[in-house]
């Protein structure tokens, strides 16, 4: 279901069918219950609801684990209502039967929950399930009696089912001042920790002592939040964005220099302004941010699937970390120099692009899954060449490479202490990353990138060395990578071979592909939700209660992703363009603008000139 | 004097089956060669081994004199070979302008250097990619320029795509086109109007062209010479004249009349 | 890959290069190795040890890596068979495979610490419990990965051959992690098995002696064995089997014959689920331990395997396994410890990958063959 496929300017108003309360698909509908029900006993006994519980959203009212409980039957209601719009079919009446297939689902999946309850109390499985526990039970119960638990779940996710699948009843505007006002008061409860690093005043304003919105605080958010987006907030925003979009030619370039200069202003700024969870949280999305800048070129532009990427990570990390530190392994000669972090920054550079050429060689004309794979297995024999005892005495094996000075500028020095410091620098390099980007993209280099994405062979039959473009394409990757590499050992302040696991190459390709491939500003934006919300590898993010559960949502992530929209969250015109082929030619149709055979060729002439006045 | 293409006999099996056999074909420059056969009588195969994209097993391909054996695609298309596609093959999702820039890749040489400090040179290079991609564009009238020159070539109708086709490999600044089917699928006032252009191709633009063609009309009205393949041979090759009224070329199309299998 | 006789770039003489290089360090290493075996005080050897003599491995010794690396590899030739067989198929590589595996032993060691905890993982009782629990992890990995297909793979049918690899990525991520969040995150070990099976026996001719191994070990290659012929008989001579060839070869045309292409799509995924269940199992029964992470490293050793054996070829992921098993196993005391290499068996991971490498330069449509659809060749 993509936005491009129901235009309501070409649809005509056709008859909306009216159906009975009862008239849905049973069978369907009990199916989704199910998902539901298994869903919601995966998520407790994967440890969320007792996990997350201590952490209050509304005080007294909703934890975070309730929440995680709370939100999939409100979730597979919504969903259930979702019906493709076909062109010129009739859809049906919005009304009670969506509200009770919504209830109806919610109720097949309480049930499982109800099931459970059983089962906790008759079962002692903690033996292989660890999660199988009393405090399980008891906030099943909700620290009532277990009769009450047993009827408070199907009922509560029937309401939430109807109330998910009632979102479609309602019309437009009201559906989306009720959705925004969830995600408001969801935002300002879950947030709270970054909220009050900034604006610490609304501490003792809105937030209760325990952690989390008090009552009162929260149903005040939610009237002002219903209210705004009611009458008329929205209404600036979306008038702005539509007349950015409608601009051309020079309006258009001083609109966008203005966006890219208030926005440079703002992150010079922020960091000045908050405290040091913030600083280092920016930090971390910047060492990732260069990361996934430079395997956007990779699997954005060129198309190659890198699994490897982090090996060039790693190299950058190590070769600055050797040529920095004291410490490195007592195998390497007296001669050999120890430089300043600009300087080693330099010879990581050369020695990244080496290792590009090198490993990029012999993969560069694989299939694009075997690439993957043996990307892949370089990533890991680097790994484990950094991590083996023979080349201990250059890297310290698994001891690793400490004592890496900071980067020192002369005006400022760049260390793991001071996170800000680091953002900059990052940021530096961030705005070089992204001008490599953004010029590639728009050369004859990144018009040879699209066409060996579009069709490798004609591509080449039209005169493009594939190969070299390709391991063009692998190099500069390489060599953003190892940016991000100098950059992370000047932070850390030591180097271990356990950063670099291809562990970190996932999370840079999740990264990617969440926010939208091919596409800089959509790399920008996954890089910032993701890393920022749910945390690096190592890192934790904004959300640091779900560290546990990080990996595993990143995972989700991207199958959901690549299931329902490929093209990121931030698409890149084109590659969405691609990827949803059919859906666009069919409303490039019915807008007309598809060329027909039956045009005025005007006078056919050798030149521009002869055509249209 | 010496062809401009020469083609020595060249052989290629493909598991047992020989797509061509001992074949022998030239072209001189500024010729327009028709060739024509029935269905599977090698002649895609036959542009496929011309332009690179196949390797022969044994023969010459000797291009201004140079052998062609060996090289790949994009090598041959520097050296001044474009060809079209039968089923049309283009940059489906880059735009209609962006389809002929690209092509102009092996006869434009600037790099990330260039890109990045957007030099002098590099802006340069740009616009001359760009002038040179309408210019070829233009010759096919209106259709493929003006607004049309940003839309992504996927929006254009059939006719349109065979023309951009034929643009994209101009546009390679080649010295020999090879046109595979350049009317399939056209009607009759699309295919004259054709007709008409392959011959200025010759005419204004200088190219040497051998094309592939079912459509005899077009064979006839256009071509210096007309080559017949079958079976991966060379069935027959004179003008038009000769060669339909050939009686192996006759037979290789209809069949024997009954009378003659005695 | 390239055509024969492509021009000669600088990338070619690279890559010829980088050929020679790896193939005549295989050929120093064995050649070292050999003469160490001879005389240990060899001027090279004497080199490379640092002044030091070699040690010499001894004939046990030799026939104890051969051991494990057959055993070892017979498990990577199950796991590979489901990553050939959907490669065959459906043209991606199913990365979520290795945690199939993962699940197997998993659901193995559940099984059979709730049989130890009755009692019945000893003695005479313990093969019944064994069977059922091969039974069932099986089952459990079956259903895994029949689950993973319709809701992750199905509905990419068609798409771009990355697409799926990349959801595969998703997949396998999600499992892991499942695992871990379900069962925390720790090694879980097996209990002791009976005595009559850990125990080594002696395989002899008469009184000639020919090769001591551990009864696990003998029960892994025949399980192996067994499950292979009949996956054998399964595809060869049974009708599902037969359409299973057909949709690999070219679906719109088995689809047009009237086979039930996504039926088979689905057995397809079943049988190599089913395999390398049991090839967990096995690795249970074998290394008595398993983490949410045993499934990653022989995944994408027995994809390897599929390469060097073959893709899409049977047979071929079954010798590709062994190869990969035995190399493994003898590599790092033959091959790189002649050559002077220090901690050598840390290295042992590393040589799956530099195989893989050295197959694609070398040969990559593998030893034996490709078998793929027409549309998924190159």
């Amino acid at each position: 279901m993509t936005a491009i496929a129901s235009n309501p300017d070409v649809t005509p108003e056709l008859e909306h069918v009216k159906k009975g309360a009862f008239d849905f698909d049973i069978k369907a509908a009990t199916k989704s219950g199910h998902i539901l029900g298994l869903a919601l006993i995966f998520v407790c006994l994967a440890g969320m609801p007792v996990g997350l519980n201590d952490r209050m959203l509304i005080t007294p009212v909703l934890s975070l684990g309730y929440l995680s409980l709370l939100w999939l039957p409100l979730l597979l209601g919504w969903l259930s209502g979702n019906e493709k719009v076909l062109e010129g079919m009739a859809t049906t009446k919005r009304g009670g039967r969506d509200i009770v297939r919504g209830a109806l689902i919610g109720l097949i999946g309480g049930l499982g929950l109800s099931l459970l309850i059983m089962l906790l109390d008759w079962f002692d499985l903690r033996d292989p399930l660890v999660n199988w526990s009393p405090q399980l039970a008891e906030l099943l119960h909700f620290d009532r009696s277990y009769a009450f638990g047993w009827f408070a779940w199907p009922i509560l996710c029937a309401t939430l089912g109807a109330l998910g699948a009632g979102l479609h009843v309602v019309g437009p505007k009201l559906r989306k001042a009720l959705v925004s006002t969830l995600l408001t008061v969801l935002t300002f409860a879950v947030f709270e920790t970054f909220i009050v690093d900034i604006f610490d005043f609304l501490d003792d304003l809105i937030y209760d002592k325990q952690g989390g919105l008090t009552v009162i605080s929260a149903i005040i958010i939610a009237a002002v939040s219903f209210a705004l987006s009611l009458f008329g907030g929205g209404r600036a925003i979306s008038g702005a964005r539509a007349s950015y979009r409608a601009a051309t030619g020079s309006a258009k370039t001083t609109q966008t220099a203005t966006l890219i200069f208030v926005s440079a202003l703002a992150l010079i700024i922020i960091p000045m302004v908050t405290g040091k969870i913030t600083q280092e949280l920016l930090a971390n999305i910047g060492i990732f941010l260069l990361l996934a800048l430079g395997l956007n070129i990779v699997v954005g532009l060129a198309g190659i699937l890198d699994l490897g990427y982090v090996a060039f990570f790693a190299v950058g990390g190590y070769t600055t970390a050797v040529l920095t530190s004291p410490n490195r392994g007592p195998a390497w000669p007296e001669w050999f120099p120890t430089l300043p972090w600009w300087g080693a920054l330099i010879v990581t550079v050369i020695v990244c692009a080496l290792v590009g050429l090198f490993i990029g060689a012999p993969v560069i004309r694989m299939r694009g899954d075997y690439l993957a794979i043996v990307t892949l297995g370089f990533g890991e024999i680097i790994r484990i060449l950094f991590l083996s005892d023979w080349l201990g005495g250059y890297f310290n094996a698994a001891q690793g490479i400490t004592n890496v000075p900071a980067a020192d500028f002369g005006f400022a020095q760049v260390k793991g202490t001071d996170p800000r410091s680091v953002f900059y620098l990052v940021l530096v390099f961030a705005a070089i990353s992204i001008y490599v980007s953004w010029r590639l993209e728009r050369s004859r280099l990144g018009r040879s990138w699209m066409a060996i994405r579009e069709d490798e062979s004609v591509a080449e039959a039209m005169g493009i060395n594939t190969v070299n473009m390709k391991l063009m394409a692998f190099v500069v990757g390489a060599v953003l990578a190892s940016f991000s590499g100098a950059i992370f050992a000047a932070k850390v302040g030591s180097i271990f071979p356990t950063s670099f696991l291809i562990l970190v190459s996932v999370i840079i390709l999740v990264v990617v592909i969440v926010g939208g491939m091919g596409n800089i500003l959509g790399v920008i934006v996954g890089a910032a939700v993701l890393i920022g919300v749910l945390g690096g590898p190592k890192q934790p993010g904004l959300l640091a209660e779900f560290s546990e559960y990080k990996l595993l949502i990143y995972g989700a992530l991207l199958v959901v992703m690549m299931l329902q929209r490929p093209e990121g969250l931030v698409p890149n015109v084109r590659r969405s363009r691609e990827l949803h082929q059919d859906e666009f030619l069919q409303d490039a149709w019915l807008k007309g603008e598809v060329d027909t055979d039956d045009d005025d060729p005007g006078v056919v002439g050798d030149g521009p000139e002869g055509a249209l006045a | 004097m010496s062809h401009m293409l020469e083609i020595n006999d060249l052989s290629v099996t493909f598991g047992g089956l020989h797509a061509l056999k001992d074949l022998n074909f030239h072209v001189d420059e500024g010729e327009i060669v028709g060739v024509i056969g029935p269905n599977g009588a090698g002649k895609t195969t036959f542009f496929n081994m011309i332009s690179g994209m196949v390797t022969p097993s044994s023969g010459e391909i000797l291009f201004e004199g140079e052998s062609m054996i060996g090289l790949d695609p994009n090598q041959v298309t520097q050296r001044g070979i474009s060809r079209t596609f039968q089923n049309v093959r283009l940059f489906a999702n880059m735009t209609i302008l962006e389809n002929v820039m690209v092509a102009q890749h092996c006869r434009t040489k600037q790099g990330v250097f260039g890109s990045l400090f957007n030099t002098g040179a590099f802006r340069k290079e740009e616009q001359e990619i760009r002038e040179h991609g309408e210019k070829v564009l233009g010759f096919f009238g209106s259709r493929l320029i003006g607004y049309r020159l940003d839309q992504p070539a996927s929006v254009l109708s059939y006719a349109n795509r065979r023309r951009l086709e034929i643009a994209r490999a101009m546009a390679t600044k080649p010295r020999l086109l090879l046109l595979d089917e350049p009317v399939a699928g056209m009607n009759p006032k699309e295919s004259a109007e054709l007709t008409e252009l392959i011959g200025r191709l010759r005419s204004e633009w200088g190219f040497t062209i051998v094309m592939i063609e079912h459509d005899m009309n077009v064979v006839r009205d256009v071509s210096d010479r007309v080559v017949c393949l079958d079976h991966g041979e060379t069935l027959a090759q004179g003008s038009f004249e000769e060669v339909s009224s050939d009686p192996d070329v006759i037979e290789a199309y209809l069949g024997r009349p009954l009378e003659k299998q005695s | 890959m390239r055509a024969k006789g492509a021009g000669r770039t600088n990338i070619d003489r690279f890559l010829t290069l980088l050929r020679v290089v790896l193939l005549g360090l295989i050929l120093v290493g064995v050649l070292a190795f050999i003469w160490q075996q001879i005389d240990p005080g060899n001027p090279f050897a004497k080199w490379t040890h640092e002044g030091e003599e070699a040690r010499r491995l001894s004939g046990a010794q030799f026939k104890g890596l051969v051991v494990s690396g057959l055993s070892q590899g017979a498990m990577y030739g199950l796991i590979a068979l489901g990553y050939s067989m959907v490669y065959g198929v459906l043209g991606f590589i199913n990365f979520a495979h290795g945690e199939v595996f993962m699940v197997g032993a998993f659901t193995g060691f559940i099984m059979a610490n709730k049989f130890d905890e009755a009692g019945w993982w000893d003695g005479a009782i313990f093969i019944p419990a064994v069977i059922i629990t091969v039974v069932v992890c099986t089952l459990v990995a079956t259903l895994t990965a029949v689950i993973t297909e319709r809701v992750a793979y199905r509905p990419l049918r068609g798409s771009p051959r990355l697409i799926p690899l990349i959801t595969s990525i998703g997949v396998s991520f999600f499992i892991q992690n499942a695992v871990i969040l379900l069962f925390g995150p720790g090694a879980k070990s097996y209990p002791r098995n009976p005595d009559w099976l850990q125990d080594q026996r002696t395989l002899g001719i008469g009184n000639f002696e020919i090769v001591t191994l551990k009864g696990t070990q003998i029960l892994v290659i025949l399980v192996a064995a067994i499950s292979m012929f009949g996956l054998w008989w399964f595809v060869e001579r049974t009708k599902t089997g037969k359409a299973m060839r057909a949709v690999a070869e070219d679906k719109e045309i088995a689809s047009l014959m009237g086979i039930n292409v996504n039926k088979t799509i689905v057995t397809t995924f079943a049988v190599g689920g089913a395999m390398a269940g049991i090839a967990g199992i096995l690795w249970g029964l074998l290394f008595r331990s398993v983490i949410a992470t045993t499934g990653f490293l022989p995944g994408i050793k027995a994809f390897t395997a599929a390469v060097v054996g073959g893709v899409g070829n049977l047979g071929g992921a079954m010798v590709g396994g062994i190869s990969l098993g035995s190399a493994e196993s003898l590599a790092p005391l033959t091959l790189l410890e002649p050559l002077g290499i220090s901690g050598v068996t840390q290295l042992k991971d590393a040589v799956a990958f530099v195989l893989l490498i050295l197959v694609l330069l070398i040969k990559p449509t593998g030893l034996f063959g490709e078998r793929l659809s027409s549309d998924d060749r190159a």
